[in-house]
């Protein structure tokens, strides 16, 4: 096989790895996009306030420490002792699900029957003020994450291939375990949502308030178990982006590059949402792989936007969304 | 359920009655007592009062803007009576959320059609049986033993309702996908699939045409037999309201002003006035 091709098989999956990591905060916007019609601005802060929270915990950390020490003379910091990894989650999960309970009370339980922009906009202000709290609460530091998911790169991937075509790939094998856990993720959040009772009250919410209180659906408890389960999709992105890179502010603005991938995938569809981030993770490294040497480098930045360009040219619902109909 | 708590209040229930076609109607099921609904300086209904029989099929009949959708809204819920109180199986009913009032076997349908438009016909139905489900979340998440036993046996009684209103041809079409007519029909069998005590129909033959009301009356009748379901039904179509009910409340500009058998609503000058106009001094 030649080298190029070889490089090339290479940098794809490569993406295909990077793009489930799009697909994770993608992830999180469907979920809340499709039972309540809200763009929800806000979900890659929550994953950053996710992964801060589980570190905190974690390394023992006093929350809103600096606070209490700025107005008492204080000089706290940690508790003094750490919170193993299986313990650290459950209490981020718990964190979460608060959260989502006082996101319904102080946001969502006001904003009933508003235009979705007016909803977009109050996930912007939510956006800025988690980003705050997230600071205040633990401190704006970057922070290693690692709740023992094994890193470096993979020796089985590096040795299989080596044996086939007498070149080893590089894979990070942190990126295998996020592709397996966000497999596992999707699958259970697909029978939850296709074939359990809260399932079909979320799709119902979704499509119609008013049937849905018909039917007895209480609207406030499906928005909580919405909320909660895009925390959680959150938290398990927060994870996996946090011990990749460390959990740092811009973790937040990875969700700017869930935009392209749901308008490739469509806002509606969580299929879409995998797809799609496939598609932009192998794209951009392709693109960059064959590129690099005519224009230079750093396509990896732009790729995304401009594949969500011509999208939205062509066809604007996504390759999974429901088709947009319109009646004049 | 009767968990309304507060104290049985004196509903004048009697043993009830036979109609003439041999069905037998109970006592009363639920009674609105002196309801008053204003929005704002909108006065929608005025001091009214009448009740429901178990078994019956009571109509709620008037000309456009009388407070025939007002007063079904009031009785599922969505909207609150400033003044008066729905007495329902014996006991006062607090200030419930829609949502509440349908847990508690009151079902409905739309004047505009309220389907789940994103979902397959069987799957709107489903949603009909929600509160029948008891499986917690944890169960329903991992989807054993209670939960998927509770989805195979709802999902029977479903398949009933399906066979019983004739839509087993379109089980698994989308709904946005389906006529009007149709999703006037699975409107119904959403709202059967309660199993409700009372089922409330909102003008459910409004838009269509001869046939599908042809159609749609046999199916409330067939379902009032079949299932002794008692039934409140707002309707323009005079013919279609006398055939069909056993008793009529007849409401204008938010008053009552006729209550009865369709034979003494029909004969009620008040009524006529209403319906064919009269001259004002």
């Amino acid at each position: 096989m030649p080298d190029t091709l070889l490089f090339a098989l290479e940098a794809s999956l490569n993406g295909l790895t990077a793009g489930v990591m799009y697909a994770l905060v993608a992830l999180g916007f469907v979920l809340i996009f499709k039972a309540s019609g809200i763009f929800n601005f806000a979900q890659g802060v929550m994953a950053l306030f996710a992964a801060l929270t589980l570190v905190g915990f974690q390394s023992g950390q006093i929350p809103f420490s600096h606070l209490i020490n700025a107005m008492f003379g204080t000089r706290l910091h940690h508790f003094g002792w750490n919170m193993p990894t299986m313990l650290a989650i459950p209490a981020t999960v718990l964190v979460m699900i608060a959260l989502a309970i006082l996101v319904e009370r102080f946001i969502l339980k006001h904003l009933v029957n508003q235009e979705p922009i007016i909803l977009f906009m109050a996930t912007i202000g939510l956006a800025y003020f988690l980003e705050g709290v997230g600071d205040i609460m633990w401190g704006a530091e970057v922070k290693a994450l690692d709740v023992g998911l094994p890193k470096g790169m993979s020796s089985a991937v590096d040795e299989a291939t080596f044996n086939w075509f007498g070149y080893g790939f590089y894979i990070d094998r942190l990126e295998i375990w996020a592709a397996g856990i966000a497999a596992v993720l999707v699958a259970v959040l697909t029978v939850f949502s296709q074939y359990t009772k809260q399932g079909r009250a979320l799709r119902a919410v979704a499509d119609d308030h008013q049937a849905a209180l018909s039917v007895g659906i209480s609207l406030r408890f499906i928005w909580v178990l919405t909320w909660s389960i895009a925390g959680i999709v959150a938290l398990v992105a927060g994870i996996m982006w946090g011990s990749k890179s460390g959990v740092q502010f811009s973790l937040s603005l990875i969700a700017l590059k869930a935009l392209p991938v749901l308008i490739l995938g469509g806002f509606t569809s969580i299929p879409g949402a995998i797809v799609g981030g496939l598609i932009i993770g192998v794209g951009e490294k392709l693109f960059d792989f064959f590129m690099n040497p005519i224009i230079g480098g750093a396509t990896e930045n732009w790729f995304a936007y401009m594949l969500a360009l011509v999208f939205l040219l062509f066809r604007p619902q996504g390759l999974f969304g429901e088709r947009i109909i319109e009646r004049v | 359920m009767s968990g309304q708590g507060g104290t049985m209040l004196d509903t004048n229930s009697d043993a009830g009655f036979m109609t003439a076609d041999g069905r037998k109607i109970g006592g009363v099921a639920m009674e609105m007592r002196n309801i008053t609904l204003r929005f704002g300086g909108v006065v929608a209904i005025k001091d009214i009062s009448f009740d429901i029989r178990w078994g019956e099929i009571r109509a709620i009949i008037g000309p456009n803007g009388a407070g025939k959708s007002s007063m079904l809204n009031v009785i599922s819920g969505f909207y609150h009576p400033q003044e008066g109180e729905v007495i329902y199986k014996g006991y006062k009913r607090p200030r419930m959320r829609p949502y509440q009032v349908a847990q508690q076997g009151i079902a409905r349908t739309f004047q505009n059609i309220a389907l789940f438009e994103g979902m397959s016909v069987l799957d709107n139905i489903m949603t009909g049986r929600l509160h029948h489900m008891k499986a917690n979340m944890f169960q329903q998440a991992i989807w054993w033993g209670r939960a998927a036993r509770e989805e195979a046996e709802n999902r029977a009684q479903v398949e009933k309702i399906i066979d019983f209103l004739e839509i087993q041809h379109i089980r698994k079409t989308p709904v946005s996908r389906l006529p009007y007519g149709l999703k006037k029909r699975v409107e119904l069998a959403r709202a059967l699939a309660a199993e409700p005590a009372i089922l409330l129909l909102d003008e459910p033959m409004a838009g269509m045409n001869v046939e599908e009301k042809e159609d749609m009356c046999r199916f409330i009748l067939d379902v009032n037999d079949e299932f002794g379901t008692t039934t409140v039904l707002i309707e323009h179509d005079m013919g279609v309201v006398m055939d069909l009910s056993d008793r009529v409340v007849v409401m204008d500009y938010g008053k009552k002003i006729g209550d009865g058998t369709p034979e003494e609503v029909r004969n009620n000058q008040e009524v006529i006035n209403a319906y064919l106009g009269v001259a004002h001094d």
